[in-house]
Formats: C-alpha cells, structure tokens, sequence
C-alpha cells in the first residue's frame, strides 16, 4: 500500500481518539475546584451526612507526601460511588470512583498531599451522599512528583 | 512519555476477587515544573462487562497502584484494567484470576 501523508494522519487521528471515545468522560470542572466544599457542589454532594459506615485506613503520620496509602471502603448499602478528597491539596479531588454491579465499594490507592490535611471520603448511596474524614500528618510534602 | 508496562495480579481472597494493578506513568503534577501528565481514567473489566469506571487526578502517586475488590468471582476469570491519560495515551493488561 502506498502511504500518503494523508492517510497517514488519518491513522494517527483514529489512533488517538479511538482510546478517548472507549473512556467515560473526565469531570473537569470538579477536578479543577480549588477547595473540597467547591468541588463536592459539582459533584452534587454539597451537605454530605457524617456517617460511621465509611472506614478510611491510612496511616497517622505520612512520612513521605509523595506516596500516602489510603485504603477505603463503604460498609452502606447500595453504595455506588466513592470520592476520595484530599482538602488541603491544590486541588482536592483525587479521585472518583464507580462501581457497578459485581465491584465492591472498596480500593486502595496511593496519594500525594502537600502537608498535614484531613483526607475525606463521600460514598454516594441510593443518591444520598454521606462523609467520613481523617487527619493524615504529612512530614516532608510530596506535590512537587 | 510512551506508555509503559502495567502489572497486575487477581486472586481469590474471602470468597471476592482481589485485584491489585500497577502502572507506569509519572503522573507528574502542574506543581512539579514539569507538565502536567497523569491518567484520567482507569476502567475495571470482569470477564468482558465493566465493574468499576474511575477518574482520577494528578494527587494520585507516580506509578499507581490500585487494589480494587470484586464481588465473589472464580479462578480463570479474565479481568481487565485500562486506563487513559491526559494525553491521550493509553494501555491495559489482561490476566485471568489465579
């Protein structure tokens, strides 16, 4: 086959956009707030219950901001989401994650946090939203990764 | 940075599938100096039919890691991770549960 500059942009232009239109989209105004209470109104989660179903494993002290294990999980029926909020961050909202039928309201993942902030976790049930947070102490500030 | 190798593990644990994911991405920060280059999205994938759908932020660690949990589940399972970055790039692995 005889490769032309076109057709060869045109591979590319399919290349790249076939993995884009296989992902749900990225919500980029939520993880553009600067601050938790901003990004949870675009999330829809504003006045979230405190609730003692939400179990945040984590460390008290973090040594290394650059790497903060934090491992959730929501013991509430019908949990369908979890959003994990680090509030003293530049931008809060590390992370949001589905689950759909088959999948546990539980993960564990490695953040980073820039000093001593309270990590928040809202689980999202029934389309009622509910909180729990914990204060993690950062010694050295691991935003510059 | 070209996408890089991803590792994973899916076991039986207490009756549910645990999978532990890892993948090579600097993830760096707009605060680093260097530009802003992390994944997005990160999609779970049990024998075919998607279970879990994240987004994620820079604040998440270079090289992630991820352990997700799935509901009961078999050995020979297949899961699936992929995931996409601000990029554009893109990568997954596929394993069968051990």
């Amino acid at each position: 086959m005889k490769t032309t500059r076109r057709t060869l942009i045109a591979a590319l232009g399919a290349l790249l956009l076939k993995p884009l239109a296989a992902f749900a989209a990225w919500n980029e105004q939520a993880f553009g707030a600067k601050t938790a209470a901003d990004a949870l109104k675009t999330l829809g989660a504003s006045s979230p219950a405190a609730s003692k179903d939400i179990v945040i494993e984590a460390p008290q002290i973090a040594e290394n901001g650059a790497v903060v294990p934090i491992e959730v999980s929501s013991n509430i029926p019908g949990t369908s989401s979890i959003a994990v909020l680090i509030e003293k961050n530049p931008f809060p909202l590390a992370g949001r994650f589905e689950f759909k039928d088959g999948a546990l309201p539980y993960v564990k993942l490695n953040v980073k946090m820039g000093e001593t902030s309270d990590v928040r976790v809202i689980a999202t049930a029934g389309g009622k939203h509910f909180a729990a947070s914990r204060e993690i102490k950062v010694t050295i500030g691991g935003c510059g990764g | 940075m070209a996408a890089g190798p991803m590792k994973m593990r899916a076991t039986i644990a207490g009756g549910n599938t645990d999978v532990r994911v890892l993948m090579t991405h600097p993830m760096t920060t707009a605060q680093s100096g260097q530009p802003l280059h992390f994944i997005q999205n990160v999609v779970v994938k049990q024998n075919g039919k998607t279970v879990i759908e994240a987004e994620i932020s820079q604040a998440v660690s270079r090289n992630p890691v991820f352990t997700f949990r799935l509901k009961g589940g078999a050995k020979g399972d297949k899961i699936e991770v992929s995931w996409v970055d601000n990029k554009g790039d893109s990568n997954k692995i596929e394993s069968a549960v051990a």
